[in-house]
């Protein structure tokens, strides 16, 4: 029993400081892929080709000065960059990253992780209410309605592949797809999947909520220190989640391609880094969508392309499997 | 009309829900979008503008009243501090208003140099506008790419004039000295290299479906409405009438050059983006005439040690990048000028914005502040 505890303490803590660290490096890969992209090199000055770089802003976060605002509501001004990455880090205790490499299973892994990351937006809401500015409280605004509306698209383009699968366990999905990938059997899920993750993850060209140009920075203008580096971690923690869940339900998760030996766990990191670079092209090259552009887009493109496919996808397992 | 002084407290509007009042925003001096020190007070109902005022003056130096002390020549570095992104234009437009009240002959290799470097100068500024404009809207690698060929531009003026920004180009009858061979060299090269630059930049933007949804049908105005309020540069041309200075009023040695004046259609955010990228391509044609035309000769006319203009009174203007720049002039025949009056394009453009968007949403105000392509230190002046 004791053992037990100590081995599954010791797996957190290994997951979550490889999490962090990993975390840590993708705004130091976004801002070189986005360098090269751009004609630049990107960070060079700290370390070699600037890998010290991410530590080195994060120790510049933590030795800043921690400004609450005088007339924010200080309570929740706090608590809310803890709600925003509380949810973010606790997504990674059901998500599989190798056979082996897991922190636990639970029969209901999925849907726990699209309950729980769910919670975030409370956090966003609260952060632009708590700061009492005008900029904060529309990126707020507008983070509640996006985020709210892509949860159900993201939700429902995974019910195809999970008909398919017949489980909620990430692992059984993943063990489901021996043979083949989902993603060829549900295109049309993933594109739609791919396009909420990024509406969910704040992403160009939804990144409304934090729009520099438009709102400053949107829910966190009024946050700087640690509060800040909390919002910033959890952003790119959700962007591995939403990614993880992606390579676990459309991508066969850990499994490679067969002939090719490879443990699963650098099966996993090879995809993980094809779908970031993704997500960071995607950020280099495309403008932002307004706000009704949003959600026309959501409610009618996207909303009767899921319900289509579970619809497809129910009636030819009914008639074929 | 919303009360500049007291945002905080403005009169608070009838929304069209009962209950409800409208969020008053208050976008600058210090904001990402607002182009250096604009203010824009925005009246809105959820993500609906109501009402948009702009609160300009951050950047007032009174250049107008320094022009009254000094003299005619002390005063072309302060013309470079109106339209910064385009100085040599500003140079131009004094130059040439002063040079008005002589009858003076300017050596025609002056006056190539002259269109050349103003051509030069178009398109500094009209990369910078494109890379803002690009910015705001979010396309962020635009951004970088443009300030690269700007960068080119910007080193043409230091190889020719010394200065990369505030560049002083041009003295009252011609040039302070001819221009180094190498300049003449690296222009024909910038100029070869760079149409396909600007394919770069259409490549990212002219097609791509989330630009033509965030620009077009967006900040529309007719033709009416832009005569009405003097709107002048790209934002007329946009709304399919063909005025540019250049051709209505030709100055330098525009009168010998070919090109095309662009012109739009609906006069929407999407029509000014096509209309000044056109531009940048016919600046390069209108940079490769001037180089190949480009006679011999002396770059200066014999002008008197001080300058006194004979009395009188003159409006010059020319076309800058961002529209019709001029200068009133009042002289009394002494050394300095007795009324120095600015005609700001950007000022002038700029209270286009309320018609342009109102009833828009945020999101919009920001695409239009960056298309009417506004630069404060002339705004201000």
């Amino acid at each position: 029993m004791i053992a037990e505890i100590i081995a599954a303490t010791l797996k957190i803590v290994l997951v979550l400081g490889v999490v962090s660290l990993v975390v840590a490096y993708l705004t130091y890969l976004e801002r070189k892929i986005i360098g090269h992209i751009q004609m630049r090199l990107g960070p060079m000055r700290v370390g070699w080709h600037g890998l010290l770089q991410p530590i080195a802003d994060g120790l510049k976060l933590f030795l800043k000065e921690d400004i609450i605002p005088s007339r924010a509501d200080k309570i929740v001004f706090v608590i809310a960059p803890i709600m925003v990455l509380v949810p973010a880090f606790v997504v990674y205790s059901v998500l599989p990253f190798g056979p082996n490499f897991y922190i636990t299973q639970v029969n209901v892994g999925l849907f726990l992780v699209l309950a729980v990351s769910s919670l975030g937006v409370f956090g966003i809401v609260m952060a632009g209410w708590a700061s009492n500015s005008k900029y904060s409280l529309l990126g707020a605004l507008r983070g509640a309605a996006q985020m709210l509306s892509y949860e159900i698209f993201l939700g429902f383009a995974l019910i195809g592949p999970l008909m398919l699968a017949g489980s909620l366990n990430l692992q059984n999905i993943v063990q489901a797809q021996s043979d083949v990938w989902f993603v060829f059997y549900q295109p049309l899920a993933f594109i739609v999947f791919f396009i909420a993750a990024l509406a969910e993850t704040n992403r160009v060209p939804f990144d409304l909520p934090e729009a520099e140009t438009e709102l400053v920075a949107g829910f966190h203008t009024e946050y700087s220190g640690m509060k800040f580096a909390f919002f910033f971690l959890a952003e790119y923690a959700n962007i591995m989640a939403v990614s993880t869940v992606g390579i676990a339900v459309f991508f066969g998760g850990w499994k490679g391609i067969p002939g090719i030996p490879l443990p699963g766990l650098v099966w996993y990191l090879l995809k993980l880094g094809a779908i970031i670079f993704v997500f960071i092209w995607i950020r280099a090259t495309l403008p932002r969508y307004r706000y009704d552009q949003l959600m026309r887009i959501g409610w009618k493109f996207m909303f009767p392309l899921v319900i289509a496919n579970i619809f497809l996808t129910g009636l030819v397992k009914l008639l074929f499997l | 009309m919303l009360d500049v002084e007291s945002s905080q407290r403005v009169e608070r509007g009838p929304s069209t829900v009962p209950g409800t009042e409208d969020l008053v925003i208050n976008m600058g001096p210090q904001h990402p979008s607002t182009h250096g020190v604009l203010r824009v007070i925005l009246k809105m109902d959820g993500e609906t503008v109501t009402d948009v005022d702009c609160d300009i003056g951050y950047l007032h130096r009174g250049t107008e009243k320094i022009g009254e002390n000094i003299t005619y020549t002390m005063f072309i570095p302060y013309t470079d501090r109106l339209d910064y992104i385009a100085a040599p234009s500003s140079n131009l437009a004094w130059v040439q208003t002063v040079e008005s009240l002589f009858d003076w002959e300017i050596p025609p290799r002056a006056l190539f140099i002259r269109s050349m470097v103003a051509e030069l100068s178009r398109i500094a500024s009209h990369l910078l506008w494109l890379a803002t404009h690009a910015l705001d809207i979010g396309a962020m690698t635009v951004f970088l790419w443009c300030f690269r060929e700007r960068e080119m531009v910007l080193d043409l003026f230091e190889r020719a004039f010394g200065a990369r920004l505030t560049v002083n180009a041009f003295r009252l009858g011609g040039l302070f000295q001819d221009v180094p061979q190498e300049f003449l060299d690296d222009t024909r090269a910038f100029i070869e290299i760079f149409p396909s630059r600007i394919d770069d930049y259409e490549t990212l933007l002219t097609e791509n479906r989330i630009w033509l949804q965030r620009t077009q049908g967006v900040g529309v105005i007719s033709a009416e409405d832009a005569m009405d309020l003097a709107l002048t540069g790209p934002i007329l041309r946009s709304t399919g009438v063909q005025w540019d200075l250049r051709r209505a009023k030709p100055y330098a040695a525009y009168p010998f050059l070919d090109f095309v004046v662009p012109v739009g259609e609906n006069g929407d955010v999407y029509d000014r983006y096509l209309v000044r990228v056109e531009e940048m391509r016919q600046s390069t044609r209108i940079i490769e005439q001037c180089l190949d035309m480009l006679p011999d000769g002396p770059v200066s006319c014999k002008t008197p040690r001080t300058i006194k203009p004979p009395a009188g009174e003159v409006y010059h203007s020319i076309e800058n990048p961002k529209g019709e720049f001029g200068f009133y002039l009042v002289s009394d025949g002494t050394e300095t000028p007795y009324r120095v009056r600015i005609r700001p394009p950007s000022f002038i453009n700029l209270a286009g914005l309320k018609k342009l968007s109102v009833g828009g949403l945020l999101a919009d105000v920001i695409a239009i502040i960056g298309s009417i392509d506004i630069v404060l230190g002339e705004c201000d002046r």
